[in-house]
């Protein structure tokens, strides 16, 4: 047997499962959302029109928009500190960032529900200390699902920063010093122009994680903040399978296009070129 | 910025900067209660070449770095031109400084590496490009501007550094291993360059080296280290014909080394006994009669003797144990009579008669040309 071929039959066991357990759903899903009782585009063309649909979609984009900058902005400065930290102490923080991986996203999601709620955490702090006289109406509310998906995000945003930042040489910050540069010049014009790779990995990761996010938005968010995938649940339990089908196909294509615009960009292309250089 | 402008304003044309004067007193750096650096002193002239020579470890970079402000000493001070620098930042300092990696950006051109630390200092974009591309036909890599790092072989990177170092015109140029990922043939021809601009410029070099025949090329003065402070400074003939010590005759080029009692002083010279064998060599202290002090002797200076020996050379009797030719000379490994080694090189050609393994044979070297350590 050729050497070459090796490699081949390696990645073949994952190729099947993929192709079962994924592919052919997708597949089927695609099918279904044209063929259903008869091959017809009209679930598209209904789509279009659809003012549901367009609200969920605008409602999905921004959460996933507000989402993404919250983490970047706390994400940043704390991947920036794991990354000048001495190793023993970085791993100890960096134990802290992941810790919430390893519980589930229903347990997080429905500790939120517990601060947030009417005789939650937080009112009843606010109420007791005397600062709110009736309780605030803080779950169910777009303001929870943004706060409760930063958090249960966080980590995506600040793992592949953190790696770029630690990857810079060192000896780059102290040239940069040497030859006349402040600390803050040294962090705009090297770390930061350095560090954006981790920056476009982290952006798209939170946003696409977001665009799809299911159980969070629907345990703390109110009625009129139904994400798609909230939409296409309930359409399922309506039993209303030719129009779930047509809007996971458009959240879908919606996730594909914004990888793809997002690859394109001008800075994130040069920022991956120099990384791979 | 205001302190640091100043030499960067005026900067323009072919014209000479004095160079600055760096003096170290006693500076101290430890590490966990390790002493990288333990007291250092050096007078560093205004416009001098001078290296930092000595093995990995021997607190060399470490100096260099508190020079530059990278790290803070324990203890002494360090004044550039009178005036002590240790409270400053790096980036106050105006220093140029070339790194052992070069560490050039590798997200700007080489003429925004170039143009960085000018526009550190407020420089118009106009300036900026005039200059750069002054500074890179000094490093002969003219019209290079447009491309980046990666895009460069070592050699060019490491004169862009260069160039990037010396564009704003500082009166004192560190670097820190500077040839040391460049192969053989390259780093030579870096080394004049390097020479010749130290020539042009009229700055002050410091230059961090463990290679022993870079810093004998390249510099006016070498300061050895060794262990964290400055075994001996000197030009290289100094330390290369009258080493201090064992470890800088080790050090420095190949020595060999021979113990002998003192017996006295004739005539200026010194009288020893070397295994049953007199040996005079040139006094530099008075040791004691009786007293056994170690002879170090360069292989290069010994040769095998045909006639008689002139009474000013020291002969001693050997045995050739092993001749290997290597080129321009043929290196003999002998063994005297009392077991010592002695290494004698000899410069190959028609004209040598060639020793054979087993031959007696009796060596000879000037009396000038023996050194006690």
């Amino acid at each position: 047997m050729p050497r070459r071929m090796t490699p081949i039959l390696l990645v073949i066991p994952l190729a099947l499962y993929m192709l079962f357990f994924y592919a052919l759903p997708v597949a089927s899903m695609l099918f279904r959302s044209i063929m259903d009782p008869t091959w017809t585009l009209e679930n598209y063309r209904r789509l279009a029109h659809d003012s549901v649909f367009l609200a969920v979609s605008w409602t999905t984009l921004r959460t996933a928009l507000v989402v993404t900058l919250g983490t970047l902005l706390l994400g940043y400065p704390v991947a920036l500190a794991l990354s000048r930290l001495r190793h023993a102490v970085a791993v100890i923080l960096l134990a802290i960032v992941l810790l919430p991986f390893w519980t589930s996203v229903l347990v997080r999601s429905y500790a939120w529900m517990v601060l947030l709620g009417r005789r939650g955490l937080i009112n009843e702090l606010l109420l007791s200390s005397g600062i709110i006289d009736a309780p605030l109406r803080l779950l169910n509310t777009p303001l929870a699902v943004h706060v409760a998906m930063i958090h249960i995000l966080l980590p995506y945003m600040i793992v592949p920063i953190a790696s770029v930042l630690r990857q810079i040489d060192g000896a780059l910050p102290r040239a940069a010093a040497g030859l006349g540069a402040s600390p803050l010049n040294v962090f705009v014009e090297v770390i930061l122009p350095l560090s954006v790779p981790g920056v476009a990995a982290g952006t798209l990761l939170v946003f696409v994680l977001s665009l799809g996010f299911y159980i969070t938005p629907a345990l703390v968010g109110g009625p009129r903040d139904l994400m798609l995938s909230m939409l296409i649940a309930q359409q399922v339990d309506l039993l209303n399978w030719a129009y779930a089908a047509c809007l996971s196909v458009a959240l879908l294509v919606m996730t594909l296009l914004l990888i793809l615009i997002f690859q394109r960009l001008p800075a994130v292309r040069d920022a991956l070129r120099v990384a791979t250089r | 910025m205001a302190s640091v402008s100043g030499a960067g304003r005026h900067v323009s044309g072919g014209d000479k900067v004095r160079g600055a004067s760096v003096v170290l007193s006693g500076i101290e750096k430890r590490y966990d209660s390790v002493g990288a650096v333990r007291g250092v002193s050096l007078d560093i002239r205004s416009g001098e070449f001078l290296t930092l020579l000595g093995p990995s470890g021997s607190g060399k970079t470490t100096t260099l770095m508190m020079i530059a402000g990278f790290e803070t000493p324990n203890a002494g001070d360090i004044a550039i031109d009178g005036r002590s620098v240790v409270v400053l930042p790096p980036y106050r300092r105006n220093i140029g400084l070339v790194f052992q990696n070069y560490a050039l950006f590798p997200h700007l051109t080489v003429a925004d590496n170039i143009g960085f630390p000018l526009k550190q200092r407020g420089i118009d974009r106009v300036t900026r490009a005039r200059l750069v591309s002054e500074s890179l036909e000094r490093v002969h890599l003219p019209g290079y501007e447009r491309r980046y790092p990666r895009q460069l072989s070592g050699g060019q990177q490491q004169r862009v550094a260069v160039a990037r170092a010396i564009v704003f015109r500082p009166r004192l140029l560190l670097m820190d291993e500077p040839l040391g990922a460049l192969d053989k043939q390259l780093r030579e021809n870096l080394q004049l360059e390097m020479r010749r601009l130290h020539a042009d410029l009229g700055i002050t070099f410091i230059y961090v080296t463990h290679d022993q025949e870079e810093a004998l090329t390249m510099s006016d003065r070498v300061a050895v280290m060794n262990e964290g402070i400055v075994v001996q400074v000197g030009t290289p003939e100094d330390l290369y014909d009258r080493p201090c010590n064992r470890f800088v005759a080790a050090f420095i080029g190949e020595s060999n080394f021979l113990s002998a009692i003192v017996r006295g002083i004739e005539r200026d010279m010194l009288v020893l006994d070397c295994a049953g064998t007199t040996v005079r060599a040139i006094a530099q202290q008075t040791p004691i009669a009786g007293q056994t002090v170690t002879l170090a002797i360069r292989p290069e200076r010994l040769r095998f003797a045909d006639a008689a020996a002139a009474i000013e050379e020291n002969r001693i009797a050997v045995t050739v144990s092993e001749m290997v030719f290597a080129g321009d000379c043929c290196r003999y490994l002998c063994h005297t009579a009392s077991g010592a080694t002695v290494v004698l090189k000899q410069p190959s050609g028609s004209m040598v008669r060639r020793r054979h393994r087993g031959e007696r044979a009796n060596v000879l070297w000037p009396t000038g040309d023996t050194a006690i350590v």
